[in-house]
């Protein structure tokens, strides 16, 4: 047994809202660049429909993840090295932009320049990449809220495996919301496709990064990851990924998507597995396996053996702590509420999904039934076949019996408790009925229900002891000048080119020292830049405005009054 | 044997290398986030799939072909029996079907970067400059096998721009061979020289990012938080949306 431990995350989708803020934060917080305009390593999709990019699950298109060969063995789907080495040159089946969507901004300066006229300017949409005048026909969830449906859904790769007249009615029947991050595999498919091995899966904590000085652009990861999650940064030819905010998870708090859900419905923790048996998990023949088999290479925290072997293979004790109470754990492996998404391409992925009941629910009140009763739910799960398919088709490769199986337990658990809740006796025999004692029910609701901020993300920091210094911290701001290596712009071949600096220390050192200066923060003797998100609201940045008149003689020999780094009106300290 | 003779093939020469040389390694210890393939597969791919195997592998065997022309001594293919005519034939034979995909897939390539909107505004100056010198070599190696095709060829390069290049590697060039060597090939060896000056400036370092490694290592790589981990991000890279495009 070798224990490793994983970052991983579950979703509750029986509360998604389909609002996105997830996905504007985390491209505010990673994407808001010229070269990845079109990705969202967040992205929202509206189910059923084609995702993005489009139709990503069709993996007969794709070849996405991996397969089992004739031999009974693990292959990549792209098929040998070899062959993918022979393909380096053109990869015959990388996405293009359309298929994603080709990112676009609004001419927004004819609304202010247009000379007057009888009818309002309009701010024509021009292509982010040739910057041409451009039509806006399609976008990272441009069937949002089944929009376009029903001919754009028909083309849902995971619709179309379900039976055809079951098809037919199914937008007027169900549609949820699905958010996808990175799935930080444990067997990873991006990394296995990287020639350059560029891609790398984190000891500690499995968090897959790419490495962007080793990165050469074989874009051979787009084509692996059969979620479609590694980009290709057109501008520095890069591919780039979900990072899981680990400059944020490393300091305990939770990732920029999670943190800012509406729905606060992202459970972040950590789960021990065992790294010896994941090849012969992900190698097991029959798909529908390929969920047990997965459960079974994740460890029982609270087995003192396991324990034992996590403290042997340099596991810290507050990691080991935190996978005792990882709800992560609770939802996968306690309550077995939790799916994998799409287990089937054989990647083990690390952000698991509670399926939606909701719909269920609301298709049994809009006939007139009482949606929350205990037998009504039952019968009408086992009755409405088509989102039960459909959701089996998403997270356990066709197994309808398990995504039943959780969702009488959610049923179970909304009966339950709204007896409770109106103060009438607990009816044993709901929690009996989906295996469960009225205890695991009240605990399962206090997690999914009241969802406490603190029970949600049990996420234990970085150990610094674990090896050298971050490089956060080793860097300092030494080259922080104008001109210098560590600033804005490129080297000295343009794009893309010359050193790097960590993300935070500018920020870091420049707060340190703005806490123990009496000084401007730009003294005026150091070279410098305009820099408002360093600017402390005394004086302002040099160069932001022109020379002041008090620094060239004023017509009436007075000073200009200006609102100089000089002037001592505006240098006193803020309230 | 006159100044210029000794400027041209002496000194360029050994300047051209050095800045291969050290160019190579200082882009290489100071601009690793900008080695790269700068691939443009992601606007374009229909020509692209024609056009870029066609020209990597034709400059493959065009690369062997310099290897055996430049690398080993016409002494050498004499003594294992390989006739003058036969190795013509061969060298001429597979160098010019090399040539002709190389040319046919630069040519779509050049097409595809001129025409294609998104890709011509990826178009750095450097990327302009290399394509210029990279055509104007390949042209004038094209040229010169042309030539030998029709029996035109005055010289034999085996005896003169051979020996030369092996000279420099040995460090007593010789000039005079260069000067006999005939005016096609000396501006090929030309802009080559100029070509190798400039290589390790622009995108063509990507050729010495090979991935040979991918045979050997395990797929999984596993690498600790710590250990070089690229806490990347800072400026570079994150231009907002519309802004500054080169
Ligand atoms: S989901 Fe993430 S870790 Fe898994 S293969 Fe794709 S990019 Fe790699
Ligand atoms: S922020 Fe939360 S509720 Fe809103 S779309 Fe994202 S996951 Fe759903």
């Amino acid at each position: 047994m070798r224990v490793m431990a994983q970052m991983g995350m579950v979703m509750n989708l029986d509360k998604c809202i389909g609002c996105h803020t997830c996905s504007v934060t985390c491209k505010q917080a990673w994407t808001n660049r010229t070269g990845v305009e079109y990705v969202w390593f967040n992205n929202v999709e509206t189910r059923p429909g084609q995702g993005y990019p489009r139709t990503y699950e069709d993996q007969e298109k794709w070849k996405g993840g991996w397969e089992v060969g004739r031999n009974g063995k693990l292959r990549l789907r792209t098929g040998s090295r070899l062959k993918r080495l022979l393909t380096i040159f053109s990869n015959p089946i990388q996405p293009s932009i359309d298929d994603y969507y080709e990112p676009w901004t609004y001419d927004y300066e004819t609304l202010t320049n247009a000379p007057l006229q009888e009818h309002t300017p309009v701010a024509r949409p021009r292509s982010l990449l040739s910057n041409e005048p451009m039509k806006v026909e399609w976008s990272a969830n441009w069937d949002d809220d089944l929009g376009g449906a029903p001919e754009l859904t028909q083309a849902d790769p995971v619709l179309q495996k379900i039976s055809a007249q079951v098809k037919q009615q199914f937008e007027q029947t169900y549609m949820f919301y699905l958010p996808r991050i990175c799935e930080h595999c444990i067997n990873p498919s991006c990394a296995a496709s990287c020639p350059s091995g560029a891609i790398y899966k984190r000891e500690e904590d499995g968090i897959v990064l790419v490495d962007q000085d080793r990165c050469r652009g074989w874009r051979m990861c787009v084509t692996g990851c059969p979620y479609k999650k590694v980009y290709f940064n057109h501008r520095t030819g890069k591919a780039e990924k979900c990072t899981f905010c680990f400059p944020r998870v490393e300091v305990g708090i939770p990732t920029v998507c999670s943190e800012t859900c509406v729905g606060r419905l992202r459970y972040i923790g950590v789960v021990l597995y065992d790294a010896d048996r994941v090849l012969e998990a992900a190698s097991t023949p029959d798909e529908q396996d390929l969920y047990q088999a997965q459960r079974s290479v994740l460890l029982d925290p609270d087995d003192p053996q396991v324990v034992r072997a996590a403290e042997q293979a340099g596991i810290p004790r507050d990691w080991i702590d935190a996978a005792q109470r990882s709800p992560i754990h609770a939802l996968i492996n306690r309550y077995e509420v939790a799916l994998p998404l799409h287990p089937e391409y054989r990647t083990m992925p690390m952000v698991w999904y509670i399926p939606p009941l909701s719909p269920v629910v609301d298709a049994l009140t809009g006939t007139g039934h009482d949606g929350e009763d205990a037998g009504n739910i039952f019968g009408a799960i086992e009755s409405l076949r088509i989102p039960v398919e459909y959701l089996a088709e998403l997270f356990t490769a066709g197994d309808t019996g398990r995504v039943t199986g959780v969702l009488r337990k959610l049923g179970a658990m909304r009966s339950y408790m709204r007896d409770l809740n109106l103060g009438r006796p607990a009816d044993e025999s709901i929690a009996a009925a989906v295996g469960m004692t009225g205890r695991d029910i009240q605990d399962m609701h206090r997690l999914l229900a009241v969802a406490k901020y603190d029970e949600r993300y049990v996420i234990p920091t970085a150990h610094a002891e674990q090896g050298p210094e971050r490089e956060e911290y080793d860097s300092g701001c030494s080259l922080d000048y104008d001109g210098g290596p560590g600033m804005g712009g490129w080297g000295p071949f343009g794009e893309t080119s010359g050193g790097s600096t960590p993300i935070a220390v500018e920020n870091f050192h420049m707060l340190a020292a703005r806490q123990t200066t009496d000084t401007l923060a730009a003294p005026g003797d150091r070279e410098q830049r305009v820099n408002l998100l360093n600017w402390d609201g005394k004086g302002s940045p040099v160069g932001l405005f022109p020379p002041q008149p008090h620094e060239r003689p004023g017509p009436h020999g007075e000073d200009g009054g200006g609102v100089g780094p000089d002037s001592p009106a505006v240098t006193d300290p803020k309230p | 044997m006159n100044a210029l003779d000794v400027v041209l093939w002496v000194i360029l020469p050994y300047i051209s290398l050095a800045v291969f040389v050290v160019g190579h390694y200082w882009r290489y210890r100071y601009d690793k986030f900008g080695w790269t393939t700068r691939s443009t597969q992601l606007y374009e791919r229909r020509l692209l799939r024609w056009g870029s195997p066609l020209f990597h592998f034709g400059i493959l065997f065009v690369l062997l072909g310099h290897v055996m022309g430049l690398g080993i001594p016409k002494s050498w293919t004499d003594a294992v029996g390989l006739s003058e005519q036969t190795y013509h034939a061969l060298a001429i034979g597979v160098g010019a079907i090399a040539g002709i995909g190389t040319l046919a897939g630069l040519a779509i390539l050049i097409y595809r970067r001129r025409t294609v909107g998104p890709v011509f505004s990826a178009t750095t100056k450097n990327d302009k400059l290399m394509y210029v010198v990279l055509t104007a070599t390949i042209l004038f190696g094209m040229s010169n096998t042309v030539l030998g095709v029709l029996g035109h060829e005055g010289v034999d390069y085996r005896d003169t721009v051979s020996p030369w290049f092996r000279s420099i590697f040995y460090f007593s060039p010789d000039p005079e061979l260069m000067r006999e060597a005939g005016l096609g090939f000396q501006l090929h060896a030309l802009s080559a020289l100029v070509l190798f000056a400039i290589w390790p400036f622009t995108r063509l370092v990507h050729v010495f990012s090979a991935p040979l490694g991918y045979f050997t290592r395990p797929y999984i790589v596993y690498r600790s938080r710590d250990t070089e981990l690229g806490n990347r991000a800072a400026p570079r890279g994150w231009d907002r949306v519309g802004g500054g495009r080169r």
